[in-house]
């Protein structure tokens, strides 16, 4: 296991490279050819549509699953030719939390770390330090199989942690908690940034902006859009207006509007797309209150996941 | 690594109840046929004292209750061995192991063992029972270890076969009719045959124990135990490696 304290060729800020990342299941390509880069304390969201090929790439660099083409090293340590020293720097939450339901959380965990390779005198050192990042140190001795969703999903995230690996990766560790657990786990991974670097996959939007540093958009296997947060939130906001208002005039009376490119109807809300570099909103409201449109309603209209493939696909075609 | 899956497998083992009525009725049973056989013993003992080379204590007694723990032992280990690996890929529990920095063989091996060494419990209080007898009589002890080390070599062809059957599904009650079926199969294999040089008792699960119920040792069956679990486990190996490249 000495080797795999040695980082290879420098790599010490890049934690996953993976590159040319192929899967098929027969004949059907499930990932096609993805690169894929994490820097050391940096959260990176996978997002995309269920089936976009989100867990398959996961099980891809956990090393469950051996990939049709590509290579994947962990800190520099290749998956594939030395799948132990590599698997040592990762902490894998699947997307079914894989837990003994027999065992009480300390059990699994102290497990977890034996398999991990943590030295036994640092053992309980190891469980009590992940027990009490995750929140559940009052429950240590409880059975795993009485416990709610949302503790059980926190003793995933434990027995990815603690090891202190360098590299996180949780598949969609928010799915199925009710908004305060949700809440919670959010706030979890934002601490997990300070000491690891990590990969989540979701398909809700806004959890990447909560949580992310940088997005990649998968879609059909591929990815379509990689970039910051920041330049997520500007390509999928762009400078749309949803516009509430009681009495819509025809929509050709709004276009005339100065600053105002286009004008559409959408689930009872006019978006107005304004023109390059103009600002239309002081116009719409100075008009609706000349014209006693009713106005109740102003602000940015965020696209959602759907209308971000869209763009992108269509984009890309 | 292995040994920490191994514990954990003897640990999960124990926390279930199976674990312990299994160990209850396998003693309740050996011990029933245990005083059964000491009543005949009791009953022959005027008359074998007469006989010259008269069959010992050894024979009568203990020889017997270690054949009927081969059979009761085949009845249960499906029930033993069934969840091995059926279960984590139920669960979805093997990305836990997989992701892990161990080896496949590791993780089987630790599992095998683990299975294993609840088996070697099991026959380790039939050889206690065995033993008890020292309170009234000389045991013939080389007739005693060869029983006991014929047993233990017969469980892990046993174990192993459940590993392989139970790392083929993901039901494990699929996994322990199917290993029942194999052992039965493997037990019986040459029942119609009258020819004693015939393949089939060479196959013969059952067969190759008879030397060791004599207190003798011989080479080729003791290389069949081993081949036998070595296979299964191995191919157990290959089988859980080979889900990282289904397609």
């Amino acid at each position: 296991m000495l080797e795999a304290s040695a980082p290879e060729s420098g790599a010490v800020d890049t934690t996953v490279l993976a590159r040319e990342l192929s899967r098929s299941f027969a004949g059907h390509r499930a990932v096609r050819g993805i690169d894929l880069t994490l820097h050391r304390g940096e959260v990176l969201g996978l997002l995309g549509p269920n089936g976009a090929g989100k867990t398959t790439t996961m099980q891809m660099l956990t090393g469950n699953l051996a990939p049709t083409t590509g290579s994947v090293s962990i800190c520099g340590v290749d998956l594939l030719e030395r799948p132990t020293a590599a698997k040592a720097r990762l902490g894998y939450l699947p997307e079914v939390p894989p837990l003994y339901k027999e065992l009480t959380v300390e059990e699994y965990l102290r497990f977890a770390a034996r398999l991990h390779r943590v030295p036994r005198t640092s053992l309980e050192q190891a469980v009590t330090i992940a027990k009490n990042r995750c929140g559940i140190d009052k429950v240590g001795g409880h059975l795993i199989g009485t416990l709610s969703k949302g503790y059980q999903q926190r003793v995933g995230i434990a027995q990815a942690i603690v090891h202190e690996p360098d590299v996180v990766i949780l598949d969609e560790p928010t799915i199925g908690l009710d908004p305060n657990q949700v809440r919670e786990i959010r706030g979890l991974i934002r601490e997990l940034r300070d000491r690891h670097s990590v990969i989540l996959s979701t398909h809700i939007l806004p959890e990447v902006e909560a949580v992310c540093d940088r997005v990649e958009i998968m879609h059909l296997g591929a990815i379509v859009y990689s970039d910051t947060i920041e330049a997520l939130r500007r390509f999928r906001g762009g400078h749309a207006l949803r516009v509430g208002l009681k009495r819509v005039p025809s929509l050709e009376e709004i276009t005339r509007l100065p600053g105002v490119a286009s004008a559409e109807t959408r689930d009872g809300f006019v978006r107005v797309l304004p023109e390059e570099g103009q600002d239309p909103c002081e116009a719409l409201v100075r008009a609706s209150v000349e014209r006693g449109w009713g106005l109740h309603y102003l602000a940015p209209d965020a696209a959602s996941l759907e209308d971000v493939f869209v763009q992108l696909t269509t984009a890309e075609s | 690594m292995i040994l920490s899956i191994a514990g954990k497998e003897l640990r999960r083992l124990f926390t279930s109840p199976l674990a312990w009525v299994i160990l209850a009725f396998l003693q309740l049973i050996l011990a029933w046929i245990f005083l059964s056989r000491l009543q005949t013993f009791l009953d022959l003992q005027p008359q074998i004292a007469m006989m010259p080379a008269a069959p010992g204590f050894t024979e009568i007694v203990v020889a017997p209750i270690f054949g009927t723990a081969t059979i009761v032992l085949l009845m249960v280990m499906p029930l033993l061995s069934m969840r091995l690996i059926a279960e984590e890929r139920r669960n979805q529990t093997l990305p836990f192991l997989i992701s892990a920095p161990v080896s496949v063989a590791q993780i089987v091996l630790g599992k095998f063992l683990g299975l294993f060494a609840f088996l070697c419990l099991a026959a380790g209080m039939l050889a206690l029972m065995a033993l008890s007898l020292y309170a009234g009589g000389k045991l013939d002890l080389g007739l005693l270890a060869g029983n006991l080390l014929g047993l233990l070599l017969l469980c892990g062809s046993f174990a192993a076969v459940g590993l392989y059957l139970s790392s083929l599904t993901a039901h494990p009650l699929v996994a322990g009719v199917g290993t029942f079926a194999v052992l039965l199969g493997l037990w019986l294999i040459n029942i119609g045959t009258s020819d004693p040089d015939s393949i089939l008792n060479l196959l013969s699960l059952i067969k190759h124990y008879d030397t060791f119920a004599r207190g003798t040792l011989a080479l080729s069956d003791l290389v069949y135990y081993l081949v036998l679990t070595a296979v299964f486990v191995l191919l157990s190996i290959r089988r859980l490696d080979a889900d990282r490249l289904r397609s």
